[in-house]
């Protein structure tokens, strides 16, 4: 299916998420405009402030989107009790777009102002302006072009980040974008990044032209009163949006279960939704696709209920222990860790371990004779590896993997997961560190070699619920013990491919399973 | 009021120093009387335009005291004192994105005028300072020649009759035909308004068209004080050197 056939069926998708989008970049910008505007005019009041305040715009600027999503995720922040900063969803998006925005209009703000020529400040002083008549007739009129530049430039990057917004269930076109990654899927990629491009060229039209008409000084004096009035009215639209945004959430007859952002948590999140549902007639929020460990700080934060995490990752990830590699004790240590530290518990193991797997090409394997880990150390020299930014920077990653094995590759590539793939397949890179339950090893041909010296700590996946959940709703866990040991490797893998490979619909492809495992009673 | 005129403004002792301990000025007195025109001539540097700014208080002097109408500067609302004072500056004084009609107007609009007699009052002043008010009202700045935007700025320092006007270099920037023009323009407008003066210039042949009394500055001093006449005969090394400047055929403006 090509783009143009893709955007035509979906349109009606495609329309949601790009109205979803213009919200996000529309509510962001206004409040960064109705912060930034002031805080700039203050700045060229106070100068000794201007320092400060702009070094620290600028470093909000460089903070890492997961990064600064983790930190407002659990904060509690309310006005007029209506919680504006914190949880997941579309209010902390907005909290992190207007951080990005705030920048270059403070900045454009500042300079615009400052940079009035000071022989007509003088004149206007002269004459007997007061500083509020100086500010609003003569240094806000000439300074405008600027300031509209600053708020033109603030747009379109909130147009580009609004697509991370997607890591924490935000919505915008970067769901497409993050599920075409995930999928492998150029299309799908596509109709994200295309309506996204176009709504960027399409606001810099728009404020270049907005720009162009008061940048020329034809303006004369700046209406007092419309200016009060304009100001007023954008202030009544965001306002009324942002309690849109607000409005609360899930209620207590309701449960939210997270997934990370990746096939097999989207099914996994999937099965757990719809056994909840089926077993125990509860209401049940999807809040998946959370990218990072945000499904951890989220579940912390009480934003969601459940989700299912890896052993392995908890261990090193989250607690930050060392390795272990035995099974059950690596479960052990968890389980009691979780309980003492975020009151968390850990249920019945599902039954798979999605392990790293390491992968080369089918044809590599044949020619070579590889089929253990080992066995590629002679070759490692010769070889360019692509590894994802998680497994470069986990403790039971690419460090001690390299060690472990002694290999020294020619180049390591790091890049996103979903982008190991492709290049392993466009012969970019030669080996990757993929997951072992991926629809992908199959269906592009991949070998998985064996981990023969025992590196990798087990990953056994395991649904992790709220204590104060489990109080709430005490046949949450019998409904969670009938799923351990109910998934096996080759059904997750099996299951996998049924998304990613055959595009298949995760919630058609769960009910089809659950049916077969006799696990959806009632029907 | 006494039989003795109170003078317009007055300087007692004024010192001006920067932050950084540089003098700008140091104790200055000067007496100007009403309706009368004071030329302050000097090289560049020499504390013309610092004593300009004393009298509107966009400066306040560090040790002694500026009088207008007999009130020390710093116990006048600035506000209040600013619009008593017109002031003229060169030509970049013109707000670019108002019109010559909102340029001129500024001054009665922040009082509050009616708008009928806002219109009346730069229609008067644009006809005084010889610019047709139907072909140039609706204008921006940067369409009048640089002769005109001075007629401009001179108008709207003259719009809330101001009984003090501070003209700071006000025709510096011009070539030296309309130069010489405006000056005369300037002399009997000067005729017709009575209004106290004080002109800023380092054009010694302007400073002998335009004043009643010279004040000659030297690195922040009065190096004299007199009447054009008085320029003439003294002996200073400071003025001679300004007086030469006036038989020097190579000088524009020679206009005795």
């Amino acid at each position: 299916m090509n783009l143009w056939q893709f955007l035509i069926a979906q349109r009606a998708e495609v329309f949601q998420l790009s109205l979803e989008h213009l919200f996000l970049v529309a509510v962001s910008t206004g409040i960064a405009t109705l912060i930034g505007v002031p805080l700039g005019i203050m700045l060229t009041r106070r100068p000794a402030l201007s320092k400060p305040i702009l070094a620290f715009a600028n470093i909000m600027q460089t903070v890492p989107s997961l990064a600064l999503f983790g930190f407002l995720i659990p904060l509690n922040i309310y006005l007029f009790h209506v919680r504006i900063v914190g949880g997941i969803g579309a209010r902390t998006a907005i909290a992190a777009l207007v951080l990005y925005s705030l920048l270059p209009i403070v900045r454009n703000t500042f300079t615009g102002i400052s940079n009035v020529d000071p022989a007509i400040r003088e004149a206007g002083k002269g004459l007997g302006m007061t500083d509020r008549q100086l500010l609003f007739q003569v240094e806000i009129p000439l300074a405008l072009g600027v300031i509209i530049a600053g708020i033109r430039v603030a747009t379109v990057i909130a147009v580009g980040t609004a697509t991370i917004a997607a890591a924490i269930d935000a919505g915008g076109l970067g769901r497409y974008i993050f599920r075409g990654l995930r999928m492998n899927d150029n299309t799908l990629i596509l109709a994200g990044a295309v309506p996204a491009a176009l709504m960027a060229l399409a606001a810099d039209f728009l404020l270049g032209w907005v720009e162009h008409l008061f940048g020329r000084g034809g303006g004369g004096r700046v209406n007092f009163r419309r200016a009060i009035f304009a100001v007023g009215l954008a202030g009544a639209v965001a306002g009324i949006l942002i309690a849109l945004a607000l409005r609360p959430g899930a209620t207590s007859g309701r449960i939210a279960i997270g997934s990370k952002d990746f096939t097999e948590q989207i099914i996994l999140g999937e099965i757990l939704a719809q056994t909840i549902e089926n077993k125990t007639g509860l209401q049940v929020d999807r809040r998946f696709d959370l990218g990072g460990n945000l499904a951890h700080d989220a579940l912390v934060a009480g934003e969601i209920d459940a989700y299912v995490e890896y052993t392995g990752t908890a261990l090193t990830a989250i607690l930050k222990l060392p390795p272990i590699s035995d099974a059950t004790e690596v479960y052990r240590r968890v389980k009691e860790e979780y309980a003492k530290r975020f009151s968390l518990e850990w249920t019945e193991p599902l039954g798979f371990n999605n392990t790293f797997a390491i992968l080369v090409r089918g044809d590599d394997a044949r020619k070579l004779k590889l089929r253990r880990i080992s066995d590629t150390a002679l070759y490692a020299p010769k070889w360019r590896a692509g590894f994802g930014q998680d497994f470069m920077s986990r403790p039971d990653g690419y460090n001690g993997f390299t060690r472990a094995y002694g290999l020294k590759f020619r180049e390591v590539r790091e890049m996103d997961l979903s982008l190991t793939y492709r290049a392993l397949v466009d012969r970019q890179v030669d080996l990757i560190a993929g997951n072992s339950t991926d629809g992908l090893i199959a269906r592009l041909g991949l070998v998985q070699l064996d981990d023969d010296r025992h590196y990798f700590p087990p990953y056994d996946a395991v649904p992790v619920v709220g204590q104060e959940t489990l109080k709430r709703h005490p046949e949450i866990r019998a409904v969670l013990t009938t799923l351990g040991g109910s998934i096996s490797v080759d059904e997750m893998r099996q299951m996998n491919f049924a998304v990613d490979g055959a595009r298949r619909a995760a919630k058609d492809v769960v009910e089809e399973f659950l049916r077969k495992k006799g696990l959806k009673s009632g029907s | 009021m006494t039989a003795v005129k109170q003078p317009a403004i007055e300087f007692r002792n004024v010192s001006f120093r920067l932050p950084s301990g540089r003098t700008l000025l140091s104790d200055l007195n000067l007496t100007i009387g009403q309706g009368e025109t004071l030329v302050l001539l000097g090289r560049s540097g020499c504390g013309k335009t610092t004593t300009l700014k004393l009298i509107n208080r966009l400066l306040d002097p560090t040790d002694g005291q500026v009088l207008v109408d007999g009130k020390p500067t710093t116990e006048w609302d600035p506000i209040r004192l600013r619009r008593r004072i017109g002031y003229v500056i060169q030509e970049v004084g013109l707000f670019p994105h108002f019109t010559i009609e909102q340029n001129v107007a500024i001054v009665p609009r922040l009082e509050g005028w009616e708008e009928a007699k806002i219109t009346a009052r730069v229609r008067e002043l644009l006809n005084l300072v010889g610019l047709d008010f139907e072909r140039f009202a609706g204008r921006y700045p940067r369409e009048l020649s640089g002769g005109q935007r001075q007629r401009v700025g001179v108008a709207r320092a003259l719009a809330a009759d101001p009984p003090i006007m501070l003209l700071d270099e006000p025709f510096g920037a011009l070539d030296p035909i309309t130069r010489r023009e405006i000056q005369q323009e300037f002399r009997s407008l000067q005729k017709k308004l009575s209004k106290t003066m004080v002109f800023v210039t380092h054009d010694v042949g302007e400073a002998f068209l335009l004043a009643s009394r010279i004040a000659l500055l030297r690195d922040g001093k009065v190096v004299l004080l007199g009447q054009p006449a008085d320029f003439l005969e003294s002996k200073e090394p400071e003025v001679q050197a300004f007086v030469s400047c006036l038989r020097d055929p190579a000088s524009s403006t020679a206009a005795l």
